[in-house]
């Protein structure tokens, strides 16, 4: 296994100039926006890709620009403009009942695809994982009204309750050795649409910045350990997350994620939190509502409530952050499928027994409480969460919060109605004796010092 | 010497079917119910499941399809949101109360993300029973898909060894693939009436006899559809007025009984997707070689389609478009079960489709809970009229 990455990636040098990470990422996103409309004009070919088990490094070596359907739709929320897609799509046929990315998407097909953001271009190819299985329904849409051909890729994913993958053992060998015939398979498509041969030199190049960036998350995630956490998970993390999709691999990608770790740890380093008086750490589990981020974040924040941890950030962020996901830039395919199958189990398909890994993360990231985002366009986050959440109540005891809206439907806020059950939530959270007011715990000096 | 009982077939397929509709409400075998052989019970949510497996483990395969309209939501309700489909919920309902605590194991499969978290839901609250999912690729274009499913079924195998203390060897293997091998010719010939000639059999009776599979032995089942097939050959009954419509959307959440004969009441269903599962090799598995091979290659290379299956050589407009002519259709009943989000996907794909072919289709949207049928009798009559309209 290649280790030259870690030792050489600086951990807490100063950085040169101020981080500005959110003006940073925001100026990463209207570049990524920029060059996706730009794309036809150079030439350049185009695959959709999801955030969860995409083959980005190898679409890179083959130069693809890459569109993340997930995250136009989610900025049509953010640009309040979603309601519109949707009801385009709706008046199309789509279903109210079903993912309401689909439903923005398939309204930015019906708009020949003018986005808020520009104009965005149609993929030659499409890689959907097994992962979320609407991720498939979804390119089968593209299939339909594109002409975009799909490629399924399917990443065996945790099969049950306690079970433990190790890196080499048999079952492992055995899903990575699938997942490595698909990416062959994937290669020789690639090379038909971009009519160039693979390198493989160029994939352990990929593979060493994705190695680089992950290197850097890992840090800036365990970071958030600290109290008081320096950042809130839902909402600075979005911008990170977004940055390690769209950028993964990429030496703009290893730069933000270096100075943003840098920028963390100095502010760990002051005692700077990101609530001014940190007075319960939470985790979020599910996804964000991204019509009305802002005004959640900020329900909790006049409490002294932040999210230290989502599980968001490690599902949508391809499962990188789940343990020993370095590859081995020597055998560079046969990593990343080796790595490939264990993100799938370990970062992405436990989302199905979720309990387990949200109990080591209560403790991890040593919070007071759950909240829970249920939602009806994500079946994959929201089927069984209700039962999770009964599951850790009962078992561990830890208090959590169950709320409902949806992803960027702003049909599904009820401002008033959140409002009541997060006050409600504090009220009961000081009642137990979490969280004395203004009385922020000590910081725990060794934290953030990831391995 | 005994007088000859003369044969009425009537009264045989009468027989026949109550005890399949009985079968259908029956609760899952245990203890001193298990027929004869089978030391215990393995539950399998739809689509498909390789059945052969468990049933050479001595496993009477029990497929778990929801809770139909009769059962009492009690408990499911707290577990799972208000926006999940109703097999889910009704399955986890039916664990939670108890009904499906004597099974051995639950397996379901990556079909949608609903049935992979009912894998979760099983681990949390019934951890004696081996809760898993079978993870059957979405993949099967590329080359090792066959190696990378006979490595599934390998596993599933030898969990089931572990579960049960019994080693399933080739043979049985082979013995419970023959078995299975007869049982798809003849639900294979049970669908031929329903084309050929469906004044014979309705599309109710067609589920109920394939349903039975679900609670009983395959060698019983044959036994059962083989008495069901002789009688029907026998039924004198003249063709009516209707005209001939394939049914999609049944894949998975079963429709209500009562929504079938609404349709059939109206049309004759000639081909249809309900437990498709059930049907999905569509040819003989072959019962020479390694038997686990022969599985996962049938998976891949003999089977037929659903939405929840995703495969480059057959688009889901092209098989319903195989179904329509192969059955000579006249038009499609295009259902999905509420919340279903990949029914719910290919129900607007397909209308868009069969718009443009101009085929006629109605479209309704079923819950496996509802009880009033009123209104999709009048849509399904008004429906039946036009098509009798157009083709006279
Ligand atoms: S169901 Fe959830 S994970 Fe899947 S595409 Fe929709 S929002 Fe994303
Ligand atoms: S009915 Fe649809 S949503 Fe429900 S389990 Fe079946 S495939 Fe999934």
């Amino acid at each position: 296994m290649t280790t030259a990455t870690l030792e050489n990636a600086p951990a807490g040098a100063p950085a040169a100039a101020p981080f500005d990470a959110r003006a940073e990422g925001q100026r990463l996103f209207s570049d990524w926006y920029a060059a996706l409309a730009d794309a036809p004009a150079r030439g350049q070919p185009v695959a959709n890709v999801f955030v969860m088990g995409n083959a980005v490094e190898i679409l890179r070596t083959f130069d693809f620009q890459l569109v993340f359907p997930e995250i136009n739709s989610l900025q049509t929320g953010v640009r309040k403009a979603s309601e519109e897609y949707i009801r385009v799509s709706e008046d199309y046929g789509m279903s109210p009942d079903v993912c309401s990315y689909v439903k923005a998407d398939v309204g930015l097909i019906l708009k020949e695809q003018h986005h808020p953001a520009g104009q965005i271009p149609k993929a030659d190819i499409a890689i959907a994982s097994n992962m979320c299985s609407t991720f498939i329904k979804w390119a089968e849409i593209w299939e339909r009204m594109l002409n975009t051909p799909a490629f399924v890729l399917d990443l065996p994913g945790q099969r049950g309750g306690n079970w433990q993958v190790r890196p080499g053992d048999a079952q492992h060998a055995a899903d990575a050795r699938w997942v490595e015939a698909q990416f062959r398979d994937l290669i020789e498509k690639c090379e038909r649409i971009t009519g160039k041969r693979f390198d493989m030199d160029r994939l352990a190049e990929v593979e060493d910045r994705v190695n680089r960036m992950v290197y850097h998350w890992n840090n800036v995630m365990q970071l958030n350990r600290v109290c008081p956490a320096p950042y809130n998970a839902m909402l600075d993390g979005l911008t990170y997350i977004g940055i390690m999709n769209v950028y993964r691999g990429t030496t703009e990608g290893v730069e933000f994620m270096r100075r943003l770790e840098d920028e963390i740890r100095g502010k760990v380093a002051r005692g700077e939190g990101r609530v001014a008086q940190e007075r319960f750490r939470l985790l979020f589990s599910g996804t964000p509502c991204y019509v009305s981020m802002r005004r959640l974040i900020e329900l909790f924040e006049t409490w002294g409530g932040v999210f230290a941890y989502s599980d968001y950030l490690t599902f949508a962020a391809g499962g990188m952050d789940a343990g020993e996901l370095v590859y081995d830039t020597s055998r560079p395919l046969e990593s990343l499928a080796e790595i490939t199958a264990l993100a799938a189990q370990r970062g992405l398909s436990n989302q199905f027994f979720a309990h387990e890994r949200l109990a080591q993360q209560v403790r991890d990231y040593d919070v007071d409480g759950i909240v829970f985002h249920g939602i009806k366009s994500c079946r994959f986050v929201s089927s069984g969460m209700a039962d999770t959440r009964d599951y850790l109540n009962r078992r561990l005891q830890v208090p959590s919060l169950y709320i409902e809206s949806d992803l960027i439907d702003p049909r599904y806020w009820s401002d008033a109605q959140i409002k009541n059950r997060v006050d409600a939530f504090f009220e009961s959270l000081h009642q137990q004796g979490g969280g004395a007011p203004l009385a922020p715990k000590t910081v725990a000096a060794e934290a953030g010092r990831a391995a | 010497m005994t007088a000859q009982i003369p044969y009425d077939h009537q009264a045989e397929l009468e027989d026949v079917l109550e005890r399949c509709n009985a079968l259908r409400q029956a609760p899952v075998p245990s203890g001193d119910a298990l027929p004869e052989g089978y030391t215990g019970t393995l539950g399998h949510f739809p689509v498909y499941f390789p059945e052969e497996i468990a049933h050479a483990a001595g496993l009477l395969p029990v497929s778990v399809l929801g809770g139909g309209n009769k059962l009492e939501m009690k408990h499911a309700d707290a577990r799972m949101g208000s926006f999940v489909c109703s097999i889910c919920r009704s399955t986890a309902e039916l664990g939670l109360n108890g009904s499906l605590q004597s099974l051995s194991g639950f397996i379901t499969h990556p079909i949608c993300d609903a049935a992979k978290h009912l894998a979760g839901i099983w681990s949390r609250n019934f951890p004696e029973q081996l809760s898993q999912i079978l993870y059957l690729p979405q993949n099967v274009n590329t080359p090792g898909a066959v190696r990378y499913v006979a490595a599934e079924y390998q596993r599933l195998r030898a969990e089931l060894e572990r579960k049960t203390g019994r080693s399933i060897s080739d043979e049985a293997l082979r013995a419970s693939i023959r078995v299975y091998n007869e049982n798809r010719r003849l639900l294979r010939d049970l669908y031929a009436v329903r084309r050929d000639e469906p004044w014979k059999l309705s599309c109710t009776e067609s589920y109920l006899l394939t349903r039975a599979r679900t609670r009983i032995p395959c060698e019983e089942h044959n036994a059962l559809l083989g008495r069901a097939l002789d009688a029907i050959g026998q039924r004198r009954q003249a063709a009516q007025d209707k005209p001939r419509v394939v049914f999609v959307g049944g894949f998975c959440e079963q429709p209500p009984l009562e929504m079938l004969e609404t349709i059939d009441g109206n049309c004759y269903v000639v081909d249809d997707d309900l437990l498709v599962g059930l049907r999905w090799l569509t040819s003989d598995v072959p019962d020479a070689g390694d038997p686990v091979w022969a599985l996962a290659e049938s998976f891949v290379e003999r089977s037929a389609a659903s939405p929840v299956q995703h495969d480059a050589r057959k688009t889901k407009e092209g098989y319903l478009m195989e179904m329509i002519s192969s059955s000579r259709a006249d038009g499609a009943v295009l259902t999905a079960a509420k919340f279903c989000e990949p029914g719910l996907d290919e129900q607007v794909a397909w209308s868009k489709h069969l718009d443009q072919l101009r085929v006629p289709y109605l479209v309704l949207e079923f819950e496996e809970k509802m009880t009033s049928f009123e209104q999709m009798g009048m849509q399904v009559e008004t429906f039946a009229e036009s098509l009798l309209f157009t083709l006279a």
